[in-house]
């Protein structure tokens, strides 16, 4: 399944614009500790995902809100940062 | 011993299964705990459409079987057969939610793996369909080949199909299909959940609008921090303004049957056992349950709504400045109702060391249980005036008390994350539920069961400390004609007046020395103990409310009150708590080591409140 090569660009999920879904093309999984990645792949995580950045707290460091396929989750912005997505292309 | 056989209800958090367990067993719940760890265990029993009984049984809810909490490790260790006090189930009803699907398949996936006989339940398809996703259950029947139930469980739709299916797999009890065992492959699992649930949609359109409009706000760094204060504001002054009429109706109450029992009863040791003890000890601590109703009302609503998670969110740029992650916010919160529950919500904590350090603070948030103290001493000695329009003096003295809390709090987590708890800083990643409606069935369940713990309470360790207390203070009586006050000649009196060098610096009296030792009971004792105090001294006053503050304002001088008041802000004194925090902790030593940071700290703060006091002239 190669979505990236499709797509230019992969921006990180921290990054992307808000309500703009993208697809997971790769995930950082080193720069992440062994439970923390491990609970992103149980809240469903996963190269080929459709996510989508929703709502930012606090400007600077403060955690994200994204959707993962239809579930809303919480992360801290190290961990967004390690997620690379490729937005889809304007519908 | 035929037992009705097992069944374990398991599913991902937010799946509803708390509201399906219970829709099917009602009211016929037991709460009790596995041995060795803190984790509640709820079981209820249900009748299978035959008429024969099942024991449900309520695992708490996990995302898959490699548990990363104590909680999902029982939950893994149960359906193993691995959990000590429990049998291996004779069958799983699994809940999943149906607008979740490609998230909650996977935990199903490893469920089915192990071999028991198994139920899926699709819950919340009404809220799915509402959100423009169409399911096709029987296709995921087949795709599964295990039983799937669409099911609406707050409304009880679907509940008699699913224990029809549910009977047919418990009759074959012994016709266990052959199992994987657990299957760890988490990515490979995904893939297949996402798959499946991408087989058995019919159709799909835009997901969860109203849960993001509201996220909107609720999210917002400026809006949404104004809600949650304008949220935890009314809070607060609910639990004050709606209290009173049903706890001045309580106090009136056991004043009357204090009288009673004055008018009907000849002068006697049981006759001042009924009044000065029992009635003047439980009854000043039986009317503060208005107030821990409402603030428990308050935090159920909270939880139900979904709302909870969105406060950890907002609030968690503020707790990692200490060290802390949004997820204690929650555990916190609640121990402002009580650190019990408080303590025990730490368990959905997975970093070890953040979950530590939320325990050792817990018990500085301002637990329900010192709004007695606090309410008795700020009416009785703090002037009733205007500082501005509006706001009184008393309210502010209360507010600061609750500030004082969260400020020791927040240092004390400071501290301990840079040296006895110290580590790297956990992280958070939380799933946030959408918003539902709370049901008025589960609050009332739920604050029904904080009632009767709290009844039971003052029912047993309260009376019964109360009673020991009346006893020590009752005997010896003082010689006729002497004029040494009854108290003072009394066992208690004499060990009061011992206790009371050591505390005398902080500027303690007698009457709050004798205080302080049933006060480790519970806090609310202390209330009940000067209640005693003052009736003993004086068997022909007034009991109630009234009359301790009158006595208290007799006896106490403004320096001595604060004191007082700042020395429950850190003082951990309440067995429940140490004793959870032993349980949690699994030794003594964690307990230990707060009991003696927060005595220290009281020390410390009561006296210097006590010296600039009097430095104040006040």
């Amino acid at each position: 399944m190669n979505v990236a090569a499709a797509i230019p660009q992969p921006v990180r999920l921290a990054q992307l614009p808000r309500l703009k879904p993208g697809t997971v093309s790769t995930v950082d999984w080193h720069d992440l500790s062994e439970p923390e990645g491990r609970r992103l792949r149980e809240l469903g995580l996963d190269e080929g995902v459709e996510v989508e950045l929703l709502h930012r707290s606090v400007l600077g460091g403060g955690p994200v809100a994204c959707r993962i396929g239809r579930m809303t989750v919480a992360l801290r912005r190290h961990v967004a940062a390690a997620i690379h997505v490729s937005p889809n292309p304007a519908s | 011993m035929n037992q009705a056989p097992l069944v374990a209800l398991v599913g991902n958090p937010n799946a509803g299964k708390s509201a399906l367990f219970n829709a099917l067993t009602g009211a016929r719940q037991k709460v009790g705990n596995y041995p060795g760890v803190t984790v509640e265990r709820h079981a209820g029993r249900m009748a299978l459409p035959d008429g024969r009984p099942v024991e449900l049984l309520d695992l708490p809810g996990a995302y898959s079987l490699d548990p990363s909490s104590p909680d999902e490790q029982v939950t893994r260790d149960v359906l193993v057969g691995r959990q000590e006090g429990e049998r291996l189930p004779d069958a799983i009803i699994t809940v999943v939610d149906a607008s979740n699907l490609d998230n909650h398949l996977r935990f199903t996936l490893q469920l089915i793996a192990l071999g028991l006989p198994i139920v899926v339940a699709l819950n919340m398809v009404d809220l799915a369909e509402r959100d423009g996703l169409k399911l096709d259950p029987e296709a995921l029947e087949r795709e599964l080949g295990v039983p799937v139930v669409a099911t609406v469980a707050v409304r009880k739709r679907g509940l008699d199909a699913l224990k029809d299916r549910l009977g047919d797999v418990v009759r074959n009890v012994h016709a266990v299909r052959p199992g994987a065992g657990v299957q760890h492959d988490i990515v490979v699992l995904q893939r297949r959940a996402r798959q499946i649930a991408t087989a058995v949609t019919v159709s799909e359109t835009a997901a969860r609008r109203w849960t993001h409009r509201l996220d909107a706000v609720a999210l917002h760094p400026v809006a949404g921090t104004i809600l949650l204060l304008g949220i935890l504001f009314v809070m607060f002054q609910a639990v004050f303004a709606w209290a009173t009429p049903p706890a001045d109706a309580i106090d009136a109450g056991f004043s009357w049957l204090q009288g009673a029992i004055k008018a009907n009863m000849a002068d006697g040791p049981l006759r001042s056992l009924l009044t000065d003890g029992v009635i003047a000890g439980v009854g000043a601590v039986v009317v503060f349950l208005p107030q821990i109703l409402i603030l428990f009302t308050f935090i159920l609503i909270l939880e139900a709504t979904g709302y909870m998670v969105r406060a950890a969110f907002l609030m968690d740029r503020v707790m990692a400045s200490v060290g802390l992650s949004g997820r204690a916010f929650i555990p916190l919160l609640s121990s402002f109702a009580c650190a019990v529950p408080g303590i025990m919500a730490t368990r959905t904590i997975s970093d070890e060391k953040d979950r530590l350090t939320t325990i050792l603070i817990a018990p500085l948030m301002t637990c329900s249980a010192r709004l007695p103290v606090y309410t008795i001493i700020i009416s009785a000695l703090i002037p009733d005036k205007a500082v501005l329009p509006g706001i009184g003096l008393q309210g502010l003295v209360l507010f600061g008390l609750y500030v004082m809390g969260i400020a020791g709090a927040f240092g004390a987590a400071m501290l301990l994350r840079r040296t006895v708890t110290k580590g790297a800083t956990s992280g958070f990643m939380m799933e946030m539920p959408k918003y539902q409606m709370p049901r008025l069935r589960d609050v009332l369940l739920g604050l029904w069961q904080r009632a009767e713990i709290f009844l039971k309470r003052a029912g047993t360790i309260i009376l019964l400390t109360t009673i020991i207390l009346w006893a020590l203070l009752s005997f010896p009586k003082p010689p006729e004609g002497s004029n040494i006050s009854p108290v003072d000649y009394s066992i208690a009196g004499r060990i009061g007046n011992g206790l009371q060098t050591v505390v005398a610096p902080i500027g303690f009296n007698r009457d709050i020395a004798l205080a302080l030792i049933p006060a480790m009971a519970a806090r609310e004792v202390a209330v009940a103990a000067i209640g005693t105090v003052y009736a003993i001294d004086d068997p022909e006053g007034d009991a109630g409310q009234e009359a301790i503050r009158a006595n208290l304002r007799k006896n106490w001088t403004l320096p001595t009150a604060l004191a007082f008041l700042m020395w429950f802000v850190f003082a951990p004194q309440c067995i429940s708590t140490i004793a959870v925090t032993r349980r949690e902790t699994n030794g003594w030593k964690w307990p230990a080591f707060m009991v003696g940071y927060l005595f220290v700290l009281a020390y410390v703060a009561a006296g210097i409140t006590y010296w600039s006091a009097v430095a104040l002239g006040l």
